[in-house]
């Protein structure tokens, strides 16, 4: 591998990343399956970075799952966009931060539709005004939740107490991160890095102390596709693909896997536990999964975040091996301790305890 | 005999033939090379197809016909401008100007940069080579392997990099790919006999004499294999090897395989002279940048500015033959037009 290769093609893909007054826009998958995600970014950026970020209460659906699962056409996706828009101009922001991937990879899509086709564009305003009474205007930046944290990733290495480095050996961790197909696949000059080898999450996680492991099978979809799995009859094309991203990663021996998607971590964690079941086998060490974490939650674990804070006993995949190898202090006992002192329901035990 | 002055932008094959030429009918020519060296694309290749002579028997040739006292040579001498005043040209080069009263343009082509297809990890992984690396490799007269030293068990060869592909930007076909990959494959094959080479392609073109042959050559003497499909992507192993995906389209399968090293055969592309003097003159041009003759069919030298000719790759990709056959119908009309 040269890595002065990837240092050039880095270079090439910079793109201008908003770093104040930014107006944050949920995602529907994460809100339910990692919901400690975005907590995380909000705290950061709120009360480390110091940042102004805003959140709408009406903000909705960005719709792009129906769009990508061919349920919606286009020109509905495109007038809800710009209601989401529109949300964001009467609050006086001009700086959109999504936190989902594909809701990011729509907007991108969606204002290169219009600027190409300004047609569409006046479409959409007439159909806005007309459901809506609203009018909208495009934002002046568009960047991901990671291109965010990709900005400021040096301010968060300069106040963590953790870094990605194996307390006992003194090494970097070995990480594999996981982009979302939406993020630069479509458009490679809107993702940090590009397409073919991106740097989002690659940047964090050498700030942050780790070591990247580039396996074959990175570019491959997690196994969400969205059709994949939404027909529930092709659920085992999702399942081959993330086994097929295991088997072509595990001889690296990672120590986890970082992402930036809502889609991802939620298939690489639980298709872990279904190839367990269905094969008996697992792919991290000492007979357990490999951990998957959102880029937030790694953020989190760097600052001293409480691991049940940010939500980490949802996973499938547990955590605590890598956090005592981090040497991130944990009490095993609040695990299932809900915020508002209320038990969280514990799972049932697997063949695997992943 | 006329004694006309003439500057030929471009010391290539296409440059130095006219040159001899011209200067054979009776003109002072001066060759103008941006490198430090003459004989331009050839001259980085070991053997021709389709008869795998050597190159320097090319280069020798040409290079022995323009030592020649009505020819000058200024090499690492960049032509920035062509102005035409009152029927004669001024070339403004490296802060000179020179005076001429045709000029021919023959700046050529230079490769297409393979980084530019980053999903084949050109200039990333170790084991990823084009074919302008492939003939060093054949002119170093050194054992070809991996990067780290070991045996090629299997080498693959992939077509049509940078050409016919629309993500590329290029949608024409550079012609001698096809052919050149045919002939690589075969000069490995005589190093590496024990080695399994497979050639990826969109489809073979060969259209020049000879090149059907040496494909079937390839085929039935040194056992090539040629898979009808387009690489999507390479990856590397642990081990350096590759891991490379495409899709077999005769049979219809996607098709993952661990190859030793890949060789991508790149296309051809405007050079960056063809494409700065073309803006800068205000030629007419086509496909990207590559300069546009005047009539296609009937005066295909001729660019859209009187008096100044265009030869050679400048104006699209040929092959060596064809560019020394423009070469010389560029002559003609130079010849003709100071004539008047």
């Amino acid at each position: 591998m040269i890595l002065e290769g990837k240092k050039a093609i880095w270079n090439d893909y910079q793109k201008e990343i908003a770093d104040d007054k930014l107006y944050y826009v949920r995602s529907c998958v994460r809100q339910n399956f990692f919901p400690g995600a975005e907590t995380t970014f909000l705290r950061i950026m709120r009360e480390v970075l110091g940042k102004d970020v805003f959140e709408h209460p009406c903000h909705t659906s960005c719709s792009g799952i129906g769009y990508h699962s061919d349920l919606l056409p286009l020109e509905t996706t495109m007038t809800v966009v710009a209601r989401q828009f529109s949300l964001m101009n009467e609050s006086g922001y001009k700086n959109l931060v999504p936190s989902c991937i594909t809701s990011f990879g729509l907007y991108t899509e969606i204002m290169d539709t219009w600027h190409h086709f300004p047609e569409t564009l006046e479409k959409t305003r007439k159909q806005l005004k007309e459901a809506t009474g609203r009018t909208f205007e495009i934002p002046e930046n568009v960047s991901h939740a990671s291109d965010v944290f990709y900005k400021f990733r040096k301010e968060i290495a300069a106040k963590s107490q953790f870094k990605l480095i194996n307390k006992h050996t003194g090494k970097p961790l070995k990480v594999v991160e996981h982009i979302g197909c939406h993020y630069a696949k479509m458009f490679p000059s809107k993702g940090v890095g590009g397409a073919e080898y991106p740097h989002v999450l690659v940047g964090m996680v050498e700030d942050w102390g780790g070591e990247i492991v580039d396996y074959p099978e990175r570019r491959h979809c997690c196994g969400f596709g969205f059709r994949q799995y939404l027909v529930s009859a092709n659920r085992g094309y999702s399942v081959t693909s993330s086994r097929k991203k295991f088997e072509s990663m595990q001889p690296y021996q990672p120590d986890m896997i970082i992402t930036n998607c809502p889609g991802c971590p939620m298939f690489l964690d639980k298709w872990q536990y279904t190839l367990s079941e269905m094969e008996g086998k697992v792919y991290g060490k000492d007979g357990r999964g490999i951990p998957v974490f959102t880029f937030e939650e790694v953020a989190g674990l760097m600052l001293g975040f409480d691991p049940w804070d940010i939500g980490l006993q949802v996973h499938q995949v547990g955590c605590e091996a890598i956090l005592d190898k981090i040497g991130i202090p944990y009490d095993p006992a609040k695990k299932y301790d809900g915020p508002d002192g209320k038990k969280l329901s514990k799972p049932m035990a697997a063949t695997f305890n992943l | 005999m006329a004694n006309k002055k003439i500057v030929i932008v471009g010391g290539g094959i296409a440059g130095l033939e006219a040159a001899a030429s011209l200067s054979e009918r009776g003109h002072s020519i001066t060759i103008v090379e941006s490198k430090a060296t003459l004989g331009g694309n050839v001259s980085n290749w070991h053997k021709l197809f389709p008869t795998l002579r050597d190159s320097s028997e090319v280069i020798d040739y040409l290079t022995k016909r323009i030592d020649n006292p009505k020819i000058s040579t200024l090499i690492n001498t960049k032509v920035e401008n062509i102005k035409k005043n009152n029927g004669s040209f001024t070339v403004e080069a490296n802060g000179m100007a020179l005076d001429a009263d045709a000029v021919l343009i023959a700046t050529g082509y230079d490769l297409f940069d393979s980084r530019r297809k980053e999903e084949f990890g050109y200039g990333i992984y170790d084991n990823v080579i084009n074919s302008a690396d492939l003939e060093k490799r054949f002119k170093a007269e050194k054992p070809i392997t991996s990067a780290n030293g070991s045996e090629l068990k299997r080498v693959a060869f992939i077509h049509c990099v940078g050409s016919r592909d629309e993500k590329a930007g290029n949608h024409y076909c550079s012609k001698v790919c096809c052919v050149t990959g045919v002939k690589q494959a075969i000069e490995l094959r005589q190093r590496l006999p024990r080695t399994e080479i497979i050639c990826f392609y969109i489809d073979l073109r060969m259209f020049g004499a000879g090149f059907e042959e040496l494909y079937r050559e390839a085929q039935e003497k040194w056992g090539i294999q040629f898979v009808r499909g387009r690489l999507s992507e390479a990856a590397e192993n642990m081990d350096g090897s590759l891991q490379i995906k495409a899709e077999d389209t005769l049979s219809g399968r996607p098709l993952k395989m661990r190859t030793d090293m890949i060789v991508l055969l790149a296309g051809m592309e405007p050079s960056c002279g063809t494409t700065s003097l073309g803006k800068n003159v205000g030629l007419k041009q086509r496909m990207g940048t590559f300069l546009q003759p005047q009539d296609e069919h009937l005066l295909s030298n001729k660019s859209s500015i009187d008096g100044l000719f265009v030869a050679g790759t400048c104006t699209g990709p040929m092959t060596i033959n064809e560019t020394i056959t423009d070469a010389r119908s560029a002559v003609v009309m130079i010849d003709e037009y100071l004539k008047k």
